[in-house]
């Protein structure tokens, strides 16, 4: 099992290489000189030709990205042309607040998503059924920027129960996390009850039934341990939705994370944070997912046992 | 000697949008402690349907006991509680299904699969379950040590071993098994055959042997029933039903099957195919491919005849309406009837 | 002697099948389709929204009504004049939003059409030829896959500035992976059946096969991702608009116009929740038709 671990660590080295080359790539693009920005409009041309030697920016392509590499991998991801900051540190402070606010909404997800999936598989047609498959219908229609709008006109500016805005107390996570969570929720309910719908529909259900099995260990314990097994890769997809999402919601409820500094970053040409945010979550993306991945294996034994 | 499973009148339709499928249609069977009865027919005669009654385990919706009784030990299993039949089920009566690569629960091991149904029907539990069922592998030829495998790491015969296992496990008075060879290969075949009928003689089980080969009748059944769209149309004792197959359906059988020791040139198949089983045909229900049919056999069902001893069949000729005519055959043991 | 009785409609279990014309499956899909009332719903409302979209000019002109700002109706609410109130400029928001039912289809299908030609292309070649172009590619797709798709989005709007194209652009690129891996997996499923042998013992080329037999197998699941791609492009289109990197003002896009309102939330909600609204109900009926055409076109269910 630590083989299949270590391996698929290995394979990952690879992949970051490539998300950093394609997002170095598409940043490269960028028109206008950074330099430029830096010193402002009244700079003299002098000063920014001298800039730019110094950063570098007249080298090849190739020579740039080599270096954003070396750089990178030492943690050094240059500074904000507009803060003038580290930008890693920058990011640093922000992103447990963005992990904070993905996982709670992951969880979120979790928690509502599959126990209303598994209970409108094994009461499929009655009225809590149609009205959960309405509903993760209605949570995957709607863009998640305008259920936070709604909610905030709901709770904080009618009912002014809730904070609209910031971070800090427990208060403040709960309309940022319903607002990402909600379309995950959806895609969890769904696709549990599919799952779920599937393998009762196997043989080997109607055997433990034949041997006197009480209804409900058939469901809990037969059932669901192999109709999880699919829900546990959806999942893992989901957590990258989710921190694409979180650019959207952080920006409606001004969350302190990582989306909200991509989303300044953009508007103010800041091209080294727009790099380290977009390679940062990627990245984090990753991981989740090779974790996901040991997960599944470790969990389905067909599986289990091409690794040992 | 009162028998061990008494049938009496049993039916079993599934409402579906489609129309009323009426799977099993007013069947009389019975079996004695210990005995085997065969259950043969083509696929979509009822046989699975009959099995699942018994252990009423027919889906609900869309099935449907429209009527009958079904006596085990006494007692009409269609009147007891679910919870008193959910004791009986691995317990009492036993059922094992036709295919082995899918009726065991992949995320578990064999080990934990058998216990289970050692848990729930015995006062015991934890490692002394565990054990027992080692017992059990054992038992049906499979090493105790592999207790702790999962089923993807056996071959299909070595799983449907596991499944007799778990079947056998609690010494039931009944064994239920549903074309149990039916998609393995043939020596496997034979093996587990063997392995069936040398614990069913162990432990004095009795056996209801669903299959649509009377091959495997001939090997391990006491008593045989040909169901036909929903009906028992024939039912006697093996050595009367191979010496005299009274039902043109059962002839029809015995000639579909090649011969080593005649030569034929031609296999005789039963023309036509099983009615629907939502638009039956009317009087009796095998007339629209009966070779002998008449005029009155589209209108009147027949009912269950006498043709010696236990040796029933469900056919016009036997009640006199119709002429019996003389139906050459063409495979072993086959007398002419007159 | 049989007498031939007028009951029985034999059940034919092993019925040899019937040569099946392309034209008569997709009539069946289509007679399947067409009883799932919910993926008729959906249809109908996309019917409603396309004729919005091509008609948008007759229904409320452009620069007169869409673009023009008339700061004395400023945040009106619904009324007889203007249906669904005007918005913080003076706007009528429904002369808007059916215009932003133009330019939202628009990057749709156009988005959608660029990730398929490429994504198709790329899956299609790697899984017929396999081995190590195979491998290249779908290690290059896995890269892709590991950008969460909105930040793709995002990074090359960013760079190469907003305008409907290149947001068109940066969807379309970032949906490439999904159809090469949907399309992979449709030829790699065929590749390997018999009737492709034959057809290259006949001695049809390469491409002939690619294009004759092994894409038009490839179709079904490439268009229930397609319709549902959609509907994904629909709604990154409005986000992206949303945090100012899509379509640029006057212009109206819905997610546009949902960002435009948000700081008169307190006082004019109305200017957030219905383009809000237009936007879930488009992407609700492109769901629905979704679900329905994947249940059409479910191979369990081909007889």
């Amino acid at each position: 099992m630590l083989k299949y671990i270590g391996r698929r660590l290995l394979m990952l080295i690879p992949v970051l290489l490539g998300v950093t080359f394609i997002v170095f790539s598409i940043m490269y693009m960028t028109p206008g000189d950074p330099a430029q920005l830096i010193l402002g409009e009244s700079a003299p041309p002098e000063a920014v030709a001298e800039l730019r030697a110094d950063m570098g920016l007249d080298d090849p392509f190739i020579v740039q990205y080599g270096r954003f590499v070396k750089n990178a991998v030492q943690g050094d991801f240059g500074k904000s042309y507009t803060t003038k900051r580290d930008v890693f540190s920058e990011i640093f402070a922000r992103f447990p607040n963005t992990l904070k606010l993905a996982g709670v909404g992951v969880a979120l997800a979790i928690a509502i998503g599959i126990p209303v999936g598994i209970i409108s598989a094994t009461r499929q047609y009655s009225v809590l059924d149609n009205v959960s498959m309405i509903g993760a219908l209605l949570g995957v229609s709607m863009p998640n920027f305008w259920l936070g709008l709604m909610l905030i006109l709901f709770f904080s500016v009618n009912l002014g129960v809730l904070p609209s805005s910031g971070s800090g107390t427990f208060l403040h996570i709960i309309l940022p996390a319903i607002t990402l969570g909600t379309g995950s929720a959806a895609i969890i309910t769904r696709m549990t009850r599919s799952s779920m719908l599937e393998v009762i529909r196997q043989d080997f259900i109607r055997t433990a039934r034949a041997k006197g099995v009480a209804e409900k260990k058939v469901i809990n314990k037969h059932a669901l341990k192999n109709a999880l097994i699919p829900v546990i890769t959806v999942i893992g997809l989901q957590f990258g939705y989710l921190l694409g999402g979180a650019v959207l919601t952080e920006t409606v409820f001004s969350w302190p994370g990582v989306g909200r500094l991509l989303v300044e970053a953009i508007r103010a040409k800041d091209t080294p944070t727009v790099l380290a945010s977009v390679v940062f979550m990627a990245t984090t993306f990753s991981f989740v997912n090779l974790l996901v991945d040991v997960l599944y294996a470790y969990v389905d034994p067909r599986i289990k046992s091409q690794y040992q | 000697m009162s028998k061990l499973l008494k049938i009496n009148d049993l039916s079993i339709h599934y409402l579906t949008e489609d129309g009323d499928v009426k799977a099993v249609n007013n069947i009389n069977l019975e079996l004695d402690a210990g005995e085997t009865l065969g259950l043969v027919g083509e696929t979509g005669a009822g046989k699975t349907t009959t099995a699942l009654g018994i252990m009423r385990l027919v889906p609900n919706p869309p099935g449907e006991v429209t009527s009958g009784t079904i006596e085990f030990e006494g007692r009409d299993l269609m009147k007891i509680p679910e919870e008193e039949m959910r004791m009986i089920r691995g317990n009492k009566i036993s059922m094992i299904f036709q295919d082995p690569m899918t009726s065991l629960n992949p995320v578990m091991t064999v080990g934990e699969q058998i216990a289970e149904v050692i848990e729930i029907h015995q006062d015991i539990a934890g490692k002394e379950a565990m054990d027992k069922a080692g017992d059990m592998l054992e038992l049906v030829g499979i090493p105790a040590t592999r207790v702790n495998d999962y089923p993807h790491q056996f071959s299909g015969g070595m799983k449907q071993r596991v499944v007799i296992a778990i079947s056998l496990a609690c010494n039931p008075q009944l064994l239920i098994a549903d074309e149990p060879t039916t998609a393995l290969d043939v020596t496997i075949q034979a093996q587990v055959l063997d392995l069936m009928r040398n614990l069913k003689k162990e432990f004095n089980t009795a056996m209801m042997m669903i299959t649509h080969d009377l091959g495997v009748v001939a090997e391990v059944c006491d008593k045989v029933a040909i169901m036909y769209a929903g009906e028992v149309i024939e039912y006697a004792p093996i050595q009367q039903l191979f010496e005299n197959p009274s039902h043109p359906y059962t002839h029809g059988l015995f000639g579909s099957i090649p011969n080593l020791d005649e030569e034929v040139t031609r296999l005789t198949p039963i023309t036509g195919l099983m009615p629907d089983p939502t638009d039956l045909p009317s009087g009796c229900t095998f007339h629209p491919r009966c070779p002998y049919a008449k005029p009155i056999c589209a209108q009147q069902a027949p009912k269950n005849s006498v043709v010696e001893g236990e040796h029933r069949v469900k056919c016009l000729m036997f009640e006199g309406l119709v002429d019996k005519v003389s139906i050459k055959g063409t495979d072993q043991g086959k007398k002419e009837v007159v | 002697m049989s007498s031939v009785s007028n009951a029985a409609k034999p059940v034919d279990l092993d019925k040899p099948k019937a040569k099946n014309k392309k034209r008569s499956q997709w009539a069946e899909v289509w007679r399947r389709l067409k009883k799932n009332k919910m993926a008729m719903v959906g249809l109908a409302i996309i019917g409603a929204i396309v004729f919005c979209a091509i008609f948008a000019d007759v229904i409320a002109d452009y620069d007169s009504v869409v673009i023009k700002q008339n700061l004395k109706a400023r945040m009106e609410g619904p009324s007889a004049e203007h249906i669904l109130g005007t918005d913080e400029f003076g706007r009528d928001i429904f002369a808007r939003m059916v215009h932003g039912a133009r330019v939202s289809l628009q990057v749709g299908l156009i988005a959608v059409g660029l990730a398929i030609g490429i994504g198709g292309s790329l899956g299609a070649i790697a899984g017929y030829y396999g081995g190590r172009l195979d491998n290249i590619i779908m290690r290059c797709m896995d890269v892709f896959l590991a950008i969460p798709s909105i930040l793709l989005a995002i990074a090359i709007v960013s760079a190469l500035g907003p305008s409907l194209f290149n947001l068109m652009l940066a969807i379309g690129i970032s949906s490439v992976p999904s159809y090469a891996r949907i399309v992979r997996a449709s030829v790699l499923s065929i590749r390997d059946q018999e009737f492709i042998e034959a057809a290259r013992a006949i001695g049809a080329n390469d491409f002939r096969i690619i294009t004759k037999h092994i894409i038009p197998n490839a179709l079904a699941p490439v268009i229930v991702q397609a319709t549902l791609g959609v509907a994904g492009a629909i709604l990154s289109t409005a986000g992206l608009s949303f945090i100012g990197m899509g379509i640029q003002p006057p212009a109206p896009e819905w997610g546009a116009m949902l960002s435009g309102g948000r700081q008169y939330l307190r006082y004019a909600a109305h200017i957030t929740a219905f383009p809000g609204v237009a936007i879930m109900i488009t992407i609700l009926a492109l769901n629905l038709l979704g679900d329905g055409l994947r249940d059409a076109l479910d191979p369990r269910l081909k007889s």
